[in-house]
């Protein structure tokens, strides 16, 4: 009996040492695209087109690209751009799908069961289908393309379905309703019941909300492009393709600007790892 | 106070829900009923008036031959990156939920790629094949690397596939993790007092019990290599020879590059279509074989 214990502790330990040799080669092709911008941005174009695997390139290690490619691509103005529309964006989500979720948990009028339906039945529908219409009616027929403004709108708008759907979960399973109905007999109306029981208990659904729908808003280029045209509006997203699209590229700035096209997320995916997995988890099982 | 009046109920649905349903309408409702309405006329994108053109659109996008062949090219692209991303993601599951060191470590990195756009990743990897897979082959004397993949029609597709599966693997790794973990340890452990091999346990039991995860992570694959197009445009941007041009970029060519508004939002709503139906025959096959245990 000892013996088979034994055995198979040892086979297990084979076992696992199989799958972490695995795993690390795997994980190393994962990550190897990014270490091999990693070696080259602290090189002089020179160097990288020499040689791009070198780890330190002849003429030795450059910051130049830095300065030169945040000049380029205006990066303190598209990464005050990319907020700017990212926070907002998100914030105004967060708020206006749970209030909604709430009037649909709560009553079963005829009202909410058209708009939540509408709304699930919307989630299918894919960008392109209503990108070439919304070029046509805010460009054409109202002229309110180049905006910011019209940007969040747009944001808010296609995010508002899934949101709704998180918070009605939410507050389906996890709001207690004699809690609300205690509320009541207190004298609180059905706006301060809100805003004082419940949206403080939707805490966890709106964290997740928030991540999912920022590195949602954070990345997207498609409608970005289609609603900013003038540059001084760009987000980061739009500011990195600069560089492709002139006759010469730079390779040198080319790895800066991914680079600090990528840098504010990782940082904050280093601090809060732990919720974004989760968060993404929770939104996709949903 | 009376809650049971129309004047009660419409205050409160308006206080709550009033925005919501005006932002809901006017970005998707509206956007989605007027696009039906321009593939029946010509608008180029300029002039106030959108002359009515009848089915034309619909003629022309049935005989736009550019169009078909980026239909075609999107489904068979679709086709081998939903496979192999799925593969790859169900054994990145297994090795992360099997127990060994590091298994927290190794699943936030394995998700790095879906924090970053796919602009950037499209670019990242444009480097990648024509840079540093190059300088390999030249370095190593491998005729298949000493030129870009990039610059051949086939390479091109390969090079899409190969950045989709990076971009996708980690996302559809944590569903199926969630699908692993749910399997329950007193199942496993029935299997193994009845003599399961640990191979026999992952194809009878585990997988069975998971089917709901593939359901899911094949809906979500299918319907994003259905609408490629950030990594499209900074991976390959079409070329060579428009030879990698995908559905939806196509699509946008229509319609902003050719302004043909109508026959590009005609196109858009068969892609539409013909990835709904997809979807939606995948769900409905997925479901019939889930089990319980």
């Amino acid at each position: 009996m000892d013996d088979l214990n034994e055995r198979a502790a040892r086979n297990r330990k084979i076992k696992h040492a199989v799958f972490m040799v695995l795993l690390i080669v795997l994980f190393a092709s994962f990550i190897f695209p990014f270490l091999l911008v990693l070696i080259n941005v602290f090189k002089t174009k020179g160097d990288i087109n020499s040689n791009p695997l070198a780890l330190v390139g002849s003429h030795g290690f450059t910051l130049k690209n830095f300065p030169e490619a945040m000049k380029k691509m205006n990066f303190w103005r598209s990464f005050g751009n990319s907020m700017i529309v990212t926070v907002s964006s998100t914030v105004i989500t967060i708020l206006l799908a749970s209030m909604t979720a709430y009037v649909i948990v709560r009553n079963k009028w005829k009202a909410c069961g058209a708009l939540f339906g509408m709304m699930i039945a919307s989630m299918v529908i894919p960008f392109q289908v209503l990108m070439i219409p919304l070029v046509s009616l805010y460009g054409g027929t109202l002229g309110v393309l180049n905006s910011r403004i019209t940007l969040i709108f747009m944001h808010v708008g296609f995010s508002l379905s899934m949101a709704t759907f998180m918070f009605h979960g939410a507050i389906h399973t996890n709001v207690p309703i004699a809690l609300e109905e205690a509320a009541t007999i207190d004298g609180c109306t059905k706006w301060q019941t809100y805003w004082q029981i419940v949206f403080p208990l939707l805490k966890p659904t709106i964290a997740t909300v928030a991540i999912i729908d920022a590195m949602a808003f954070w990345n997207d280029y498609l409608l970005p492009s289609l609603v900013l045209g003038r540059k001084e509006l760009y987000t980061i997203p739009i500011a990195t393709q600069i560089f492709y699209g002139t006759y010469s590229t730079d390779i040198g700035l080319v790895m800066a600007a991914l680079l600090l096209a990528m840098l504010p997320i990782l940082i904050l995916y280093m601090f809060l790892q732990r919720y974004i997995v989760e968060g993404v988890t929770s939104g996709a099982v949903k | 106070m009376n809650t049971n009046t129309m004047s009660y109920k419409l205050k409160q649905f308006m206080m709550f829900a009033g925005v919501t349903t005006f932002i809901f309408a006017a970005v998707v409702i509206v956007p989605f009923i007027y696009g039906f309405y321009l593939t029946f006329t010509s608008w180029d994108g300029v002039s106030a008036q959108k002359p009515f053109v009848g089915l034309s659109n619909y003629l022309s996008a049935f005989g736009d031959g550019a169009y078909w062949q980026a239909l075609g090219r999107t489904v068979i692209y679709s086709a081998i990156a939903v496979i192999l991303v799925n593969v790859v993601a169900f054994i990145l599951a297994f090795l992360v939920t099997s127990g060994v060191k590091g298994q927290n470590f190794f699943r936030a990195g394995f998700f790095i790629p879906n924090l970053i756009g796919g602009i950037v990743l499209g670019y990242i990897w444009k480097f990648v094949f024509n840079r540093a897979f190059v300088a390999l082959g030249n370095a190593l004397s491998v005729g298949a690397l000493s030129t870009s993949w990039l610059a051949t029609t086939n390479g091109a597709m390969l090079c899409l596939i190969i950045v989709s599966v990076w971009q996708y693997a980690g996302y559809m790794m944590l569903i199926y993790v969630a699908g692993f973990m749910s399997v329950s340890a007193d199942v496993l452990e029935a299997a193994r007092i009845d003599g399961c091999t640990n191979t026999q346990s992952i194809i009878k039991i585990s997988i069975p019990l998971m089917v709901s995860s593939f359901v899911q992570c094949l809906f979500l694959t299918i319907t994003r290599c259905f609408m490629v197009y950030d990594v499209n445009l900074s991976l390959t941007n079409g070329e060579p020879f428009n030879s990698s041009v995908m559905a939806a970029m196509h699509v946008y060519n229509q319609a902003f590059t050719y302004k043909n508004y109508g026959t590009g939002q005609a196109e858009a709503l068969i892609l539409f279509i013909v990835c709904a139906v997809v979807g939606v025959l995948q769900v409905s096959i997925g479901k019939k074989a889930e089990v319980s245990a």
